[in-house]
């Protein structure tokens, strides 16, 4: 990888630390919820959906990939992207609270995915943009792939949604029950706020609207109604989690804490 | 030139390993080959999805055909910007795609709101366009899975992306 970020040896620790840290977010909310949809894998209610979901979960493991080598450049300690997947204890992940939520039922996985997806789409078609000419690639390669996936699970919001009673009394539950981890999505902290101030990130408070805007439209074709935002956000992003995210941790790190450096 | 001109020839054999129809050239995965100051050869290439797992089948049959054609010391690496299109197919490429069975790509996806509006595609077999999507994902992260109400015969579709 031949491209770096414009002045990268100019910056301070602290400011380096920062990049790293915004750059785990990323790869975190990527890695956590890429391993959510490998749980269906042999599970999905048809062969098609099975094969759909895998493949989300692959570009999304593959887009971690590529962030978490980056953040261990960053970082500067030597730690590539194995080490810093399967070595890292829950509180040192950095991903948003929704993306450890459990699978539940199919409608429950698709409506934490297409939250997810459009909040990447706003995310990435800024980042696309970033004075951090290595993320801009990475932003750009991964937008094409978050297309994809806002389409396959928009489209199956509204086939469930506006679908059997039952699926959209599903798909409205899932929706009521997740919607309050999405606060997160939007509110900065002191990282957020500094990575954009420095022309790497967006704004995030500018996107929310645009986020807000095309989740509504979804919503309505999808026939299901918005609960009220709730005040609280999470914080999964300052490695602060649900309890869901260790028992998680423990399946996807197993191996390499049992055998640590195993190699195939 | 010449030891360019080679490099392209050798890397114009070396097959996808999960559409071994094309080259790595058809798919224009070989972004570029270029001698640098010093007369060292230096070829990058370019994943096509972040996720594919032949990205590293990929790396090791290019080294493996350098190395074979007497180019070891030439340096490989991967770039990631411009990010892959399959507008790269080459013309040949699309042919040898649709003589395998595959539907090669017609329509990049613009809009989001194409929901129910998937891509018309023709049949690779009959070349009927009552064709209809069955799943958006298929075998490959690069394929969809189509069907074709002429022949009735299931296909693959290569996506836009």
């Amino acid at each position: 990888m031949s491209a770096t970020a414009p002045a990268a040896g100019e910056r301070t620790g602290p400011e380096r630390a920062a990049h790293c840290r915004y750059v785990l977010r990323l790869a975190d909310t990527s890695l956590v919820l890429g391993q959510r949809l490998a749980e269906w894998i042999g599970h999905a209610p048809a062969l098609e959906e099975d094969l759909g979901l895998a493949n989300l979960s692959l570009d999304l493991i593959g887009q971690a990939r590529l962030l978490l080598t980056y953040a261990g450049e960053l970082e500067g300690a030597g730690r590539d992207e194995d080490a810093l997947a399967f070595l890292r204890d829950a509180p040192e992940f950095m991903n948003l609270t929704l993306a450890e939520q459990p699978n539940g039922d199919f409608a429950h996985t698709i409506v934490r995915q297409w939250l997810i997806d459009t909040w990447q789409l706003e995310i990435y078609a800024t980042l696309e943009h970033s004075s951090d000419v290595r993320l801009g690639a990475i932003a750009a390669k991964a937008i094409r792939e978050t297309r994809y996936h806002q389409r396959f699970s928009s489209g199956w919001l509204v086939r469930l949604g506006d679908g059997t009673p039952e699926s959209h009394e599903r798909t409205q539950r899932a929706l009521d029950e997740l919607w309050r981890f999405t606060p997160e999505l939007f509110t900065p902290d002191e990282i957020d706020e500094h990575m954009s101030a420095v022309g790497i990130a967006p704004a995030l408070p500018q996107l929310a609207p645009r986020w807000s805007a095309r989740v509504g439209e979804d919503l309505r074709a999808a026939t299901l109604t918005p609960p009220a935002t709730p005040p609280y956000p999470w914080h999964g992003k300052r490695g602060v989690h649900s309890e869901h995210l260790g028992h998680l941790l423990a399946e996807m790190q197993h191996l390499q804490r049992t055998y640590p450096g195993a190699r195939w | 030139m010449a030891a360019e001109r080679q490099v392209w020839e050798l890397l114009a054999a070396v097959a996808d390993p999960e559409i071994p129809v094309l080259s790595i050239v058809d798919l224009g995965i070989v972004r570029e080959v270029r001698e640098e100051a010093g007369g060292r050869l230096r070829v990058s290439i370019t994943p096509t999805y972040s996720g594919c797992p032949a990205t590293d089948v990929i790396r090791t049959l290019v080294r493996r055909a350098l190395d074979a054609g007497g180019f070891a010391d030439a340096a490989l690496e991967e770039v990631l910007s411009p990010p892959w299109s399959s507008a790269w197919l080459s013309a040949a490429g699309r042919e040898k795609l649709r003589a395998f069975g595959i539907a090669p790509p017609e329509e990049p996806v613009t809009g989001l709101r194409q929901l129910t509006a998937a891509p018309p595609v023709s049949c690779p077999r009959c070349a009927s366009r009552e064709t209809i999507r069955v799943s958006e994902f298929g075998s490959t992260p690069c394929k969809a899975h189509y069907r074709c109400d002429a022949c009735g015969e299931p296909f693959d579709y290569f996506k836009c992306l």
